[in-house]
């Protein structure tokens, strides 16, 4: 009896403490979330998304940086893309059992979550360093590299989740594999590997170590790839760190601005792999 | 002429791949090439940040490892505190966020009736989808002003008492310091290790739970004696999943570290990681020496994470085989 007790009393404190657990983590989080609205929409006006950034001390907005990410991040997705799905598609279908692909795999799921500052490091090793200045253009290159694992992971997976017995049939009638792929593979996968892509638009519009020193930063207004160029999280970094108030206010401001999109991004995702899912 | 003549004649030894048609052979060609591709930019990253750091190994050799000086008027550089720092933050990190993500998971898993884990389960994840600058803002701004104001002085008066504990928590309450980054990094890294336990405590059979609980264990009993000992290679690889992120993590820790090239005994004094110095100071780094040294620091990150998130893998695939 009495070990009973003491067995029911040591689970009724661990499930306790796992409870406590749940709501600090949680509670946490929400806080977080609770003071990014509570500061970045008391700055959210017009002017954020009609003005440039300002000088020390000035008034403006995040035009240039919104501008500057926007470009940046269709740059990476532009041409991370293609080459991911491309890679996807050769793990999911050409080299599904040989060696290779699982080595690719496998560094594949590293590079998922390989520091990111480190790729841009190497991007500026290998376009900053050669070119001679900081650009948009290494800035995108930087993202891209970023799209690739997400985007890979994605379609190898949804590729898989596609019937054998569509591509045996497909084989049935002639269809070469090349057109079962595209006709039929593709098209039964086609959600979610969308949804592989907004995750990844979702995972590099925030990404802010790779800019910093690829596409570097721009306090004016620019489209140029060959210069640098702004970006929602440096510009947030910048300012955060400054000991301007009005500075700080648009940090909180982006820093609104960014998690927003993200959230929205990632939602979106959810739902288009819930309606998927309920076929 | 047989078969064979005429496919030796007209250069045409293996008839299987001829008979592929064109469509066909492009798009094998370049579905391959992409996929080596991904080989390429890891191999690229590499190479690129080896051949960058040859100055400083050449400079400084292994002692680049061990030094602590960074100074860059002498040109000196050493990466010892650096590293230190991203240990050490990355360390207490997971000392924190390492239960409380096992409990959450647990939570969700045993506990918690299903209307309510499913909601919690997917603001989990999103939660882990929010960029790290996000919190880096809200350490600069809310956490570490809250840590200066309350718990930093009440720690060091109380620990002053304490032989052992005053060294580890002296000096003034600056809000920023190694303390503060390495609570941010828990907070960032939870989301990610209670997300993967919770999945790899999902794979555990019911019918085993069942099986416990027919006998009259506790919900701890089961959890401690039946989910943890089904699923330790996921768990640890949840974990070291998380210490790879915290490891590389840059801007959630630039923002409240204080960026000082030192190794304190002190866990409330500023410190810096090998991703913040890096994000500090590379823009700004003038010689080649200066840059170059910076670079070898993410050569040593990015070896550390290689080496932490290819065991991690292997540990989830290892579960995944198990699993099947």
């Amino acid at each position: 009896m009495q070990i009973a007790d003491r067995r029911r009393l040591r689970s009724k404190i661990f499930m306790g403490l796992s409870i406590t657990a749940a709501g600090l983590g949680l509670s946490i989080l929400a806080i977080i979330l609770g003071t990014l609205i509570y500061e970045g929409a008391s700055g959210l006006n017009l002017a954020v998304f009609t003005d440039m950034t300002p000088p020390p001390g000035g008034q403006g907005g995040l035009l240039n940086a919104i501008v500057g990410s926007l470009i940046m991040t269709a740059m990476g997705i532009v041409v991370g893309t293609p080459i991911a799905i491309l890679a996807g598609t050769y793990l999911a279908e050409y080299g599904r059992y040989r060696r290779i692909a699982h080595v690719v795999r496998f560094i594949n799921d590293i590079l998922l979550s390989a520091p990111s500052i480190v790729i841009g490091l190497f991007v500026y090793e290998i376009m900053v360093a050669t070119m001679g200045h900081f650009s948009g253009l290494a800035g995108g290159v930087a993202l891209a590299i970023l799209v690739i694992p997400v985007v890979v992971r994605t379609t190898e997976d949804m590729l898989r989740l596609v019937p054998d017995t569509l591509r045996e049939a497909a084989a049935s009638v002639g269809t070469p594999r090349w057109k079962m792929i595209i006709s039929i593979a593709y098209r039964a996968a086609r959600t979610g590997i969308v949804t592989g892509v907004l995750l990844a638009v979702a995972r590099i519009s925030g990404e802010t170590a790779p800019l910093l020193f690829t596409a570097l930063n721009n306090q004016f207004w620019s489209a140029d790839l060959n210069a640098p160029m702004a970006s929602l999280p440096v510009v947030i970094f910048q300012f955060a760190l400054s000991p301007y108030v009005d500075w700080q206010q648009l940090a909180w401001t982006g820093a609104l601005l960014i998690t927003m999109s993200v959230l929205t991004l990632s939602i979106f995702a959810r739902i288009l792999t819930a309606k998927k899912a309920h076929q | 002429m047989s078969l064979s003549q005429t496919l030796t004649a007209t250069g045409e030894t293996r008839p299987r791949v001829s008979a592929r048609p064109i469509g066909d052979r492009v798009m094998h060609a370049l579905t391959f090439g992409s996929a080596i591709l991904v080989l390429l930019v890891l191999g690229g990253v590499f190479v690129s940040l080896i051949h960058g750091s040859l100055p400083a190994i050449r400079a400084f050799g292994l002692g680049f490892i061990t030094s602590q000086s960074w100074n860059p008027v002498t040109e000196i550089f050493g990466a010892a505190a650096p590293i230190y720092g991203t240990l050490l933050t990355s360390a207490i990190a997971l000392f924190i966020a390492v239960p409380v993500g096992l409990g959450i998971s647990v939570f969700l898993t045993e506990l918690s009736p299903a209307w309510l884990a499913r909601p919690i389960a997917i603001a989990i994840e999103l939660l882990a989808g929010i960029p790290s600058i996000i919190y880096g803002i809200w350490g600069l701004f809310v956490l570490a002003p809250f840590l200066q104001q309350t718990f930093q002085p009440w720690i060091i008066d109380k620990a002053s008492y304490v032989p052992g504990l005053a060294q580890l928590f002296a000096g003034p309450p600056y809000g920023i310091g190694v303390f503060t980054a390495a609570i941010i990094l828990s907070i960032m890294i939870l989301p990610f290790i209670s997300s993967v336990t919770r999945d790899v405590f999902e794979t555990v059979p019911p019918m085993l739970k069942e099986a416990a609980y027919g006998l009259g264990s506790t919900k701890w009993e089961v959890v401690k004696n039946v989910v943890i000992p089904h699923t330790r290679a996921g768990v640890i690889g949840a974990i070291m999943l998380a210490l790879g992120r915290a490891l590389g993590e840059t801007m959630a820790v630039t923002f409240v570290i204080g960026n000082a090239h030192k190794i304190a005994t002190s866990l409330l004094a500023p410190g810096t990681t090998i991703s913040a110095t890096i994000a500090n100071e590379f823009t700004e780094a003038t010689g080649d020496l200066y840059t170059s040294s910076l670079i070898a620091l993410g050569l040593i990150l990015f070896v550390v994470t290689f080496i932490v998130l290819a065991a991690a893998r292997l540990m989830l695939h290892r579960m995944e085989q198990r699993g099947k």
